[in-house]
């Protein structure tokens, strides 16, 4: 990709997210779940990185943790070269016209007291994207633009399906003229046509309008659809990131490998070696040593259980944290 | 594209509008299912036309002593009868509906809204500002409703109005712990981080976003603590501390009876009557609208 060149939108540095745990009679903190421990990744404007890994992996908190929906525990998030923790609750708000959010369930983002025409209204308002006289005309634009009849406006969320309703969902992300968005398995919830009909409709909203998305999803079918690069995350951590082609087609860490063996195959005849994981995942609140993956890993050697791989280059576009790469 | 309009063209415009009524139907139709609901509703409703036409209504002067015709027994002129100082018992059981349904909304209104603000403010901030206001809320609710209602009269002194107050704080800690638990199951919601990731303030998520959501189980609690609020103010003047005499309060009219019960029983019995079924109006309407309104909440 020539977006190496640029200057990244969105640089995520030693990103920490820890739950607490409160127990005992005075409520202390007795523990933390380390959701997401020590991550760092780059989005550069107008492309897709996605986020996969299996679920309790940590990658929703990520993207809950960019957004500040969740306060991070540690780290830096730049954005255009801002520090998004350094800011205010004032500035914040502010910022928050450039990062937008698309969530799973569409029928539980939309509040089902306000109408379409409420909800947009209501975003362009916050942000002040045009002026009052305009509103009627831009949320026309913004129901075209996701593929809704203008008379949508006057209707309550509870009279559309789940893909419309995700629809309205971007179209609301939409109003603000974000430059990222983070799609927290935004076609997760819906039926598979209804799926590819809302992926082809965020590609061509990202051609026009130049979106770069962060592409949360355990559906690797759909992140090879419409990422450019991808990022695994095991138990809070980033195990590979890769250009699509090059991970899709050369995955180097043991768990990206297992993850790629588990997608189906439409042709019955051929046979691929099925890499099955033994085990479950290991609780985030006590992480393993080591390599977090080494209690499932069926290459794991001694190395493994003491120190922590660092993230290498496996080729120009690849980095993997392993020992054995 | 053309499927993809076809995922959208599934309503026609027409079947809109009625479909955004849909909800308020659904629940009208629950309730008027629901039989022993509308007795309620309608008992309540008799007493607020009584109440507000009282003026008209009552055949006497609810205040005006006539002592040559003192603990008459009901009869045509008097049909309920009158009291120890020849007062018309109906028409100051007319005059006294004001007064109970008034202290009823008041002091739901006053532990209502204090109530709102509490438990919205403690269920969204959360942390240390939901200890403490929990706490308190604790405190005052470890007190028996009635003894806490006295404390307040005694240190404000006997009236109406303080018998509102004290009834209106005792209602603040059901209310705020409805609204807090409603806050935060609402807050979790997705709709709500979407509205916060759009950066929009705390202020207008409360109050676009939070409150409309978490009116119903708001609303079923009114209507039972008018009840309850009711029978308290009731029994606070019974007490001699709330309405003094010769306000025609029922709790007072009541106790006033206490010393004819065996010469002229009419006097406490009406009252009593009266305090019972209105009582009994709101918590049968009240328990209807929690099943039309909110059916989780059923026991």
């Amino acid at each position: 990709m020539a977006e190496a060149a640029k200057q990244p939108l969105l640089e995520v540095t030693g990103l920490k997210k820890y739950f607490p745990i409160k127990g005992g009679v005075f409520g202390r903190v007795v523990q933390h779940v380390k959701a997401v421990d020590d991550i760092s990744f780059t989005i550069y404007p107008g492309e897709t990185v996605s986020i996969v890994g299996e679920s309790g992996c940590g990658k929703s908190t990520t993207g809950r943790a960019i957004l500040r929906l969740d306060e991070p525990t540690a780290g830096e998030i730049r954005f255009n070269g801002i520090n998004l923790l350094a800011l205010g609750k004032r500035e914040m708000r502010r910022m928050r016209k450039d990062l937008q959010v698309i969530f799973q369930d569409p029928f539980a983002s939309l509040n089902p007291r306000q109408t379409v025409g409420e909800i947009l209204r209501e975003a362009l308002a916050i942000q002040q994207v045009v002026p009052k006289s305009q509103y009627t005309e831009k949320i026309m634009e913004l129901l075209a633009n996701v593929g809704m009849r203008p008379d949508s406006m006057d209707r309550y969320p509870h009279e559309f399906s789940g893909g419309q309703r995700q629809r309205i969902g971007i179209a609301r992300a939409l109003a603000v003229e974000p430059k990222l968005i983070v799609c927290d398995e935004a076609v997760s919830a819906l039926d598979v046509s209804i799926q590819a009909q809302v992926l082809n409709l965020l590609k061509e909203l990202q051609r026009k309008y130049r979106l770069a998305y962060l592409f949360i999803s355990h559906d690797l079918g759909v992140v090879r659809h419409i990422s450019d690069r991808v990022i695994v995350m095991y138990l809070g951590k980033i195990v590979e990131v890769a250009d699509k082609q090059s991970l899709f087609a050369n995955p180097q860490h043991p768990y990206t490998r297992a993850l790629m063996s588990s997608i189906p195959l439409p042709d019955r005849r051929v046979k691929r070696e099925r890499i099955l994981l033994s085990g479950d995942v290991p609780s985030p609140l006590h992480p393993p040593a080591g390599c977090r993956f080494h209690t499932r890993c069926p290459y794991a050697v001694a190395l493994c259980k003491e120190k922590a791989p660092e993230m290498k280059a496996a080729g120009e576009t690849h980095q993997v944290a392993c020992h054995l790469i | 594209m053309k499927l993809e309009y076809a995922d959208v063209q599934q309503t026609s415009p027409k079947q809109t509008a009625s479909r955004s009524k849909q909800k308020w139907n659904g629940f009208y139709r629950k309730l008027k299912r629901n039989k022993i609901a509308l007795v309620g509703g309608a008992i309540v409703l008799f007493y607020l036309l009584v109440a507000m036409l009282a003026p008209v209504l009552a055949p006497f002067d609810p205040l005006e002593i006539h002592l040559e015709k003192k603990l008459v027994p009901p009869s045509a002129e008097h049909w309920m009868g009158t009291d120890d100082k020849g007062r018309d018992i109906l028409s100051r059981l007319m005059y006294g509906t004001q007064l109970s349904l008034a202290v009823g909304f008041v002091s739901v209104l006053i532990g209502m809204v204090f109530g709102i603000v509490l438990g919205v403010v403690a269920g969204y901030y959360g942390k240390w500002i939901d200890t403490v206001i929990m706490r308190v809320i604790d405190v005052l609710l470890a007190f028996p409703g009635i003894l806490l209602a006295l404390a307040i009269i005694s240190a404000l002194g006997p009236s109406l109005m303080n018998v509102m107050v004290a009834v209106g704080i005792f209602s603040i800690p059901t209310f705020a712990r409805i609204v807090r638990g409603s806050t935060l199951a609402v807050k979790k919601l997705e709709y709500v981080d979407a509205v916060r990731a759009l950066g929009a303030s705390d202020f207008i998520i409360i109050a676009k976003h939070i409150l409309p959501n978490i009116m119903s189980p708001i609303i079923v609690q009114a209507t039972l603590r008018v009840a309850t609020a009711i029978l308290t103010a009731a029994g606070l003047s019974f007490l001699g501390l709330g309405a003094q005499p010769p306000t025609p309060e029922w709790g007072a009219m009541l106790s006033n009876g206490r010393d004819f019960l065996f010469s002229a029983p009419h006097i406490a019995l009406f009252p009593g009557i009266a305090i019972s079924t209105l009582v009994l109006g709101f918590n049968l309407f009240g328990d209807g609208l929690r099943d039309a309104l909110d059916p989780r909440m059923k026991k």
